[in-house]
């Protein structure tokens, strides 16, 4: 079944004319973001993203394998997405959505095409040994934006996530249990986050960080990815009705300042798992 | 309402006839017929509990029921459940209210509906309906009228307004005189407000008002842990932040 069915018009209609007087559904301001917490399991780089009632799983691990041919001295980081039928009932089991296929596709381009990770780092033996690090994601609870708190997740996972440490003695590669040695954290280039704006109607309102109802409803939306220098990274708009210029830079800005908050709240949980 | 006893907490599977008889003792009147009600099943000579909870007695009308709390709806007959129109058939609606199956909703089961004058939803439209048929092998049944009378006794259709979703277990306390928030609210704001037991809660504050709509669902979501006391601090807070 689709999802369009299951909206009831009177929430339709509600939340669009309570958007044009400046209300949102759930109370939030207009460029409100929900409350953001960040939880870590027991092992290293599991960690758990509360994004209002979204909640999703990020759980990091590492194999050692033999290198692609084409890239013999480069590690090889892979991101697995995996909406559970659990998360909501809007998605049935089977058949992935197009909203899965958009959120791993941005995971895929936000992370790995802006090589975030170093992968050369990543290196052992050139042509025999390299380390897979694997990044899984689960979609626990949906309430919109799972792609905002998925990013928050893969940061704060990365941040935090170690490998265990390898001597290389001539042709030979010893990996080091945790007890033997201490494990080594991941190389990692800059930290992007993504920030993700809902358009409705035709784009005239605009809100950030929309909910389950909203992303039901809305026409458009934009994701952007900025690092910790601001600098924007990707931005993924797919389908929808056209932006003007003037909104896109207008939506850079409010990332801008949000991204602020978010890398600050990352780094204080970083930090407090770090001790 | 009816004296209500509390019992002990059942667990799905566990045999709750033994602890009927005991109550049977003590009330002479009726002891012959036990009415059960949601969470229990009968097979041959055994009561079971299928779901967890607190089991429940009404001693005057010797009915049991287990009282728990759960987010997935499945239907049971009598109950008021609040529905979206997913298609229009000849014979009548499928109205999606969050139960494994999409119930229907008979043209003919509204007030005054003839074969000539049959009420004209459209798809999308939210319904206020009570379950009438309820049966494990078949699709529920709602309507929107009470079938002995003939009056549509509040159900039909809502316009307007917002609904929000709530556990199953408060939107049945919602219902009882000892869940105070509904109360709290409109000694500030006059509201219209439909309980579906199906765990959607349909609230209007007025057309022009999105705000307090917007607030009171606010409300009735946040007050699902709160005793008296807490609900009236939080919605005096509430309001005086408006």
């Amino acid at each position: 079944m689709g999802q369009e069915n299951k909206i009831s018009n009177n929430n339709r209609e509600f939340l669009l004319s309570a958007l044009k007087s400046g209300t949102r559904v759930d109370g939030r301001g207009i460029y409100d973001y929900r409350t953001l917490r960040i939880e870590f399991g027991e092992t290293s780089g599991t960690v758990y993203t509360y994004l209002g009632n979204t909640k999703v799983l990020v759980k990091i691990s590492s194999q050692v394998v033999r290198p692609y041919v084409d890239r013999p001295t480069e590690g090889i980081v892979q991101f697995n997405t995996e909406i559970a039928t659990l998360a909501s009932p809007v998605f049935d089991a089977g058949k992935p959505t197009q909203m899965e296929v958009n959120i791993s596709r941005t995971i895929e381009k936000v992370f790995h095409r802006n090589r975030v990770v170093d992968t050369e780092s990543l290196c052992i033996l050139a042509n025999r040994k390299v380390w897979n690090i694997r990044v899984d994601v689960h979609f626990l609870d949906y309430d919109g934006n799972m792609l905002d708190a998925a990013c928050i997740g893969i940061v704060a996972a990365l941040k935090t996530f170690k490998r265990p440490d390898v001597t290389v003695d001539g042709e030979e590669a010893i990996i080091h249990s945790i007890l033997d040695k201490p494990p080594v954290p991941l190389s990692i280039n800059y930290a992007p986050i993504c920030v993700t704006f809902g358009f409705f109607e035709d784009g005239e309102y605009m809100i950030l960080d929309p909910g389950s109802l909203e992303e039901q409803v809305q026409t458009a939306s934009l994701t952007m990815a900025l690092n910790n220098q601001s600098e924007v990274c990707t931005i993924n708009k797919a389908g929808g009705i056209p932006l003007s210029l003037d909104q896109v830079l207008r939506c850079i800005k409010i990332a801008t300042a949000k991204i602020e908050e978010i890398h600050s709240i990352i780094n204080e949980a970083v930090a407090s798992q770090k001790k | 309402m009816a004296q209500v006893k509390s019992h002990k907490i059942v667990l799905p599977g566990e045999q709750v006839s033994d602890l009927f008889e005991n109550n049977q003792n003590e009330e002479s009147n009726n002891s012959e017929v036990i009415c059960l009600g949601p969470g229990l099943l009968q097979t041959g000579d055994q009561i079971q509990a299928i779901n967890s909870g607190v089991l429940r007695h009404i001693p005057k009308t010797n009915k049991y029921w287990v009282q728990g709390n759960k987010r997935k709806y499945t239907p049971a007959t009598g109950e008021p459940v609040i529905g979206v129109i997913t298609a229009k058939h000849a014979e009548g609606y499928r109205v999606d209210i969050g139960s494994a199956h999409q119930a229907t909703l008979p043209l003919l089961a509204f007030e005054g509906a003839t074969k000539r004058n049959k009420p004209n939803l459209s798809i999308g439209a939210l319904i206020y309906a009570k379950v009438s048929i309820a049966n494990k092998d078949m699709d529920p049944e709602i309507e929107c009228y009470n079938s002995d009378t003939g009056k549509s006794e509040g159900f039909g259709e809502l316009k307007n307004g917002f609904t929000i979703r709530a556990s199953l277990g408060f939107c049945h306390r919602l219902l009882t005189s000892d869940t105070p928030i509904l109360s709290i609210i409109g000694q500030y704001l006059p509201f219209e407000v439909a309980i579906g037991l199906n765990g959607h809660i349909w609230v209007n504050a007025g057309e022009e008002s999105h705000k307090k709509t917007v607030m009171i669902g606010n409300a009735i979501e946040n007050a699902e842990h709160l005793n008296h006391n807490e609900c009236q601090a939080m919605v005096k807070e509430l309001m005086n932040r408006a």
